[in-house]
């Protein structure tokens, strides 16, 4: 098992240096200077002299090596390098908006859950009825409709039906736990509405392979009463793939804030990274793919654990 | 000795071959009715210069944000265009690129499966490692990447970067799928019998593999086709995708529309409408073709 | 005697009245939007209005614009002052008593540290304000309550230069102990104290009760919300904010106006702020005068301002300078220039004429814009039209503003044709007109040419005291300019405003960067 576990660790640093390199090349070639933006952006009139200079303080006239090497070691020493448009520390930019997106993320995945498992069952156990028709209509719907076209539609529904206004600020759920959730619900709603259907599809999936299974019909003909057939022995089996899609989803939730936080216009780590690659603001986005890139990455790990701790078979291959 | 007394008759019933076509859409009817709407984008599509009322490029000072009427179906938007003929026109990029993208990809995918499959070793290593890497990227952030440091290229109408962007995070995911599927045939013993009798790689590939991955490849085929529209029209909503004036749904979602969701409500709600009626007939499609073929693959 | 006690009472009230019902009340705290954010707080550093928003409420100038007034000066932290006869000595009397936020008192010794630093800035320093002040020769403080500006030679724009919004006020001893202290800290003698800054959500500032200005400002504080597009359309019409201080598109007035009713105050007025078309001169065919003015003559101005200003936030035909300035050439004088003529199809023909002996009838090019909606996409698009009407195909390509400056790269420039901007705070040739000077002298020169007449007449003007005859060399200089067409004026923004009824205090000028203090504005609740 351990050597299982170290192998896999291993495996993952060749991965994210791999993402390391990929976003730093390709920000220098996606064209774009941050310092060209930040002084000329506006119509200043600034000499050629100012900007040079500026990109001698930003390090970018070294060659792309260097600038790598730079970088790397200072992410394996914890500095996670300063943004090139505020010049404060990258650490403490993501840090401050990082709690608006995690908690849209879980919130979508609570709600995720709650509404995949019941329906997701249901749908199984009454395959080819009406319920099981619908349900499947509801999640490809869910796959289908685009999450920033729905929060559009929510807001504009909102908005008509009940005169209500998306909030100005941001209220830290600490300090006010009625708002923060009522203005955080409509976001979770637009991003969870898919995020169920992935997994409604799935616990559908799994549960009607696990029901096939032979242990099921023993347990059947042994005369367990049916809810608890299902329940003690298909369920347990048939959740951890759904376990593993649930987890899946949230890393690619965590990348596809972006376009949510736009519509919503949450002051989240989504709208940080969109503003970071119109700004050319490499150090920014370097950490923020980065960051995401390791969720992923680690979200993978453990489910793989998880499996492997889980199915004694995977372990000793 | 004479014949058993009173033999049984046993009649047995050839059952007529119905036509496969046929077939699925007596045993899938969502499937067909996806498959319905598809035909009929592609229809729409293709003759769309026909069949839109109006020019979508037209621009016409004098209606603008025009309400839905009997004039304009579904409305103007900011520039006086007409809503109608600019979604009938959006679904020609949403197919071209929807398919195309889906078609690259997942052949791209499908090969580079095989292979790793097949060279195993060392060679599975590096190509699943380089298949994590992509895979671990935010698919908002490859796409953003492949399409800022492509820039645009216009061949025939078409923007190929953009395609590529979009058909990049199809591959290690289509890649995976079919490997495992040519995992299972690559240990059969006769794969290696065929090489001691002298066959080339190629041969065996395309022989043996090949037609074991076909199922999967077509299902994850039919698939991508409506994810490649939703992230086309999510790139275009970044404003990363196809830009103005050309008429693309995700497109017409973005900028202005925003602006003038309040006052112009018809703007965001038809072109989303139509997206998600393309991807929501794709997936239906895809989901009955996967049940028809082989429901035991787990996508 | 009771009767006369009564009568001058009442005499007084009558007078008093009216005053009484306009007197501004204090208190209250004023949200208001702002679409952008600014990347640190070093003003002199500086160049776009999400800074100034937020931010220069925190500070003084030396002089600034006089609100009802405009564009007449006042002083703001200076009393009084006079200027030489040959123009080339300014003296300031400032006022006594002004205290930093800290506490520390402002001597003419922070002047002196403040404009050095505009004008010479140290290492590791950014000043984008080089230019304005190369006239400086020196600044001396003869007392702790006066400075005295020495010009080398006379420049027209100096004093309105002292009323810029960029030149905040810093402290001499913050800046000696460290020259970039202004750009992670904020210290400065407006009415204003800095409270926070949330990046990514909001920006708050609470009154200063030692402000120089007793009584003044009428507000508790403010607070500055960032946020973009729709979502400030939708919480200006919901109350959440009272204003936006940039402007807004005439749809977004007339929804505003939709939805706060009679709570809606809409103010307009002409924007020191115009769209420019420049060529890539080192590139072929728009090295060749004739293809630029053809191009410029293809466009009917007029009829497009028409159509324009009901889509867009442009409406004014003008020149180099804003019309209704009156430095401005005139309409009449304007309809005679190459690309303004009324008569638009006199000009196209000339156009076509123009092209083909050029040897370029059938131009495809490509024309490149920002990104942003308004108002660039409607006049790009509105543009592109108009060169479809001499027979040109031309490809509209909306880049982000990064792309959008590479594009424009000074070492090299890839674009043909691209859609620009010039704005300024305030009326002034010394400004807009540098948008035009040759490429070795104005880092604003994004089409690369080089003409020497242009310069020559920059510098005359810039150095010509009378009004009538610095408008004359000006009417000269736009007039070479059409011709050459290296960058040709094609419109001019127009501002709306649209307040809450609650907002007061607050005047209306042509340009957005201006008039941010605050001081004046009071909440009438």
């Amino acid at each position: 098992m351990l050597r299982y576990i170290s192998q896999r660790l291993l495996m993952m640093i060749p991965t994210l240096l791999g993402v390391a390199i990929l976003v730093f090349l390709m920000l220098r070639m996606m064209g774009g200077d941050p310092v060209e933006v930040m002084l000329r952006g506006e119509g200043a009139n600034v000499s050629q002299e100012i900007i040079e200079a500026e990109r001698v303080r930003l390090g970018l006239d070294q060659p792309v090596p260097v600038q790598f090497a730079k970088w790397l070691g200072g992410m394996m020493t914890g500095d996670f390098g300063v943004s090139m448009w505020t010049g404060k520390p990258v650490a403490q930019e993501i840090a401050s908006r990082l709690q608006l997106s995690l908690q849209v993320a879980v919130m979508a995945t609570i709600l995720a859950v709650l509404i995949a498992i019941p329906l997701g069952t249901l749908s199984a156990l009454y395959k080819d009825s009406w319920i099981d028709h619908l349900v499947r209509v509801i999640s490809i719907a869910g796959l289908a409709v685009p999450s920033f076209w729905l929060g559009m539609i929510i807001i504009l529904t909102l908005l008509t039906l009940f005169h209500w206004h998306p909030p100005v600020m941001f209220t830290p759920f600490f300090e006010n736990p009625r708002e923060n959730l009522s203005q955080l619900i409509w976001p979770a709603l637009a991003v969870g509405y898919r995020y169920s259907a992935v997994a409604t599809r799935m616990m559908r999936s799994t549960l009607l392979e696990v029901l096939q299974e032979d242990y099921i019909r023993t347990a059947r003909a042994k005369g367990v009463f049916e809810r608890l057939v299902v329940i003690r022995h298909a369920l347990r089996n048939a959740l951890l793939p759904v376990v593993t899609v649930v987890g899946l989803e949230f890393a690619f939730l965590i990348g596809g804030l972006v376009v949510t936080e736009q519509v919503f216009n949450l002051n989240g780590i989504g709208k940080l990274f969109v503003e970071a690659v119109s700004r050319s603001d490499f150090t920014m986005v370097q950490a923020l793919v980065l960051l995401v890139a390791s969720f992923f990455i680690i979200i993978n790990f453990v489910i793989d654990l998880l499996y492997a701790w889980l199915d004694p078979r995977i372990r000793y291959r | 000795m004479s014949a058993i007394p009173n033999p049984l008759k046993i009649t047995y019933k050839v059952p007529k071959r119905r036509h496969p076509a046929l077939a699925f859409i007596i045993q899938q009817p969502l499937g067909a009715a996806g498959l319905a709407v598809i035909i009929l984008m592609i229809l729409a599509a293709i003759f769309a210069r026909w069949v839109a009322p109006y020019d979508p490029l037209d621009v016409d000072y004098a209606n603008l944000l025009a309400a839905p009427s009997l004039e304009h179906p579904l409305g103007t938007d900011n520039f006086g265009r007409d809503v109608l003929s600019r979604v009938i026109h959006g679904s020609q990029t949403a197919l071209a690129v929807g398919f195309l993208s889906s078609l690259i990809g997942s052949s791209i995918g499908a090969m580079i499966g095989v292979a790793s499959a097949y060279f195993g070793g060392r060679t599975d290593m590096i190509i699943q490692r380089l298949m994590d890497v992509i895979l671990a990227f935010p698919i908002i952030v490859l796409a953003l990447a492949v399409v800022s440091v492509l820039g645009k290229n216009v061949v025939f109408g078409i923007d190929w970067n953009l395609i590529i962007a979009i058909g990049l995070p199809m591959v290690p995911k289509v890649a995976r799928v079919v490997r495992s599927s040519a995992l299972a045939i690559r240990e059969m013993p006769y794969i290696d019998a065929a090489r001691t009798a002298g066959f080339s790689h190629l041969r065996i590939i395309l022989r043996h593999i090949v037609p074991n991955i076909v199922a999967p490849y077509l299902i994850m085929l039919t698939a991508f086709v409506g994810q490649a529209i939703l992230l086309e029209a999510s790139l275009s909503f970044l404003g990363l995708g196809v830009t103005e004036p050309t008429p693309a749904w995700g497109l017409m979602l973005s900028g202005s529309a925003i602006d003038f969701y309040q006052q112009a409500p018809w703007m965001i709600v038809f072109p989303g409408v139509a997206i998600s009626l393309a991807v929501f007939a794709f997936n239906l499609f895809g989901d009955s073709l996967r049940d028809w073929l082989d429901p035991r693959i787990k996508l | 005697m009771k009767l006369r006690y009564a009568a001058l009472a009442f005499a007084l009230t009558a007078v008093a009245g009216p005053a009484l019902a306009q007197s501004p009340k204090s208190g209250g705290t004023l949200s208001f939007a702002v679409s952008a954010e600014p990347p640190n707080y070093d003003c002199h550093a500086q160049s776009s209005f999400a800074f100034i928003h937020p931010v220069r409420p925190h500070y003084s100038t030396l002089l600034k614009f006089d609100g009802p007034n405009y564009p007449q000066v006042t002083g703001d932290l200076a009393e009084s002052w006079t200027i030489s006869p040959d123009g080339l000595t300014f003296t300031f009397k400032l006022r006594k008593g002004v205290k930093f936020h800290d506490g520390s008192a402002f001597t003419s010794e922070d002047i002196r540290a403040t404009y050095d630093r505009l004008r010479n800035p140290s290492e590791g320093v950014r000043s984008l304000r080089v230019e304005s002040y190369r006239d400086i020769a020196s600044i001396e403080t003869p007392d702790a309550h006066t400075v005295v500006f020495k010009l080398s030679k006379p420049n027209a724009s100096m004093l309105a230069n002292f009323a810029s919004p960029w030149d905040c006020v810093y402290s001499a001893a913050k800046l000696k102990e460290d020259p970039k202290f202004p750009e992670r800290n904020i210290l400065g003698t407006g009415p204003f104290t800095f409270v926070e800054h949330q990046a990514g959500s909001h920006w708050v500032g609470r009154k200063f009760n030692d402000y120089f200005e007793p009584g003044k400002p009428y507000l508790d504080g403010y607070r500055s919300v960032f946020m973009r597009g729709a979502a400030m359309v939708n919480a200006l019409s919901a109350g959440q904010v009272l204003a936006e201080f940039r402007g807004h598109s005439p749809a977004d007035r007339d929804r505003l106006v939709q939805a706060l009713g009679d709570r809606a105050v809409v103010l307009e007025s002409p924007w020191v702020c115009s769209l420019v078309v420049s060529f890539n001169t080192s590139k072929k065919p728009f090295d060749d005068a004739r293809v630029r003015r053809a191009l410029s003559l293809a466009i009917d101005r007029w009829a497009g301002a028409e159509a324009l200003q009901r889509i867009a936030l442009v409406r004014h035909v003008g020149g180099v300078l804003r019309p209704g300035y009156e430095l401005a050439t005139g309409n009449d004088d304007l309809a005679k220039l190459p690309g303004f003529s009324r008569d638009i199809k006199a000009s196209r023909e000339e156009a076509r004429r123009l092209l083909k002996e050029a040897g370029v009838e059938k131009l495809n090019f490509k024309l490149t814009n920002r990104n942003v909606a308004m108002p660039y996409t409607p006049v790009g698009v509105f543009l592109i039209d108009q060169w479809r009407q001499i027979g040109l195909n031309v490809e509209h390509e909306q880049l982000e503003t990064r792309l959008y400056l590479a594009a424009q790269q000074r070492g090299n420039p890839t674009y043909d044709a691209a859609l620009d901007f010039n704005c300024d705070f305030m009326d002034e040739p010394n400004l807009q007109l540098m948008k035009y000077v040759s490429a070795d002298r104005s880092a604003l020169n994004y089409s690369g040419h080089t003409d020497r007449k242009l310069d020559n007449l920059f510098d005359q003007q810039s150095g010509e005291l009378d009004k009538a005859k610095r408008k004359a060399i000006v009417a000269e200089f736009e007039k070479h300019l059409l011709e050459e067409a290296y960058v040709i004026p094609t419109i001019w923004w127009h501002r709306i405003i649209v307040l809450h009824k609650e907002l007061k205090g607050w005047d209306m000028m042509p340009s957005h960067y201006v008039g941010q203090d605050l001081t004046n504005v009071w909440l009438d609740r």
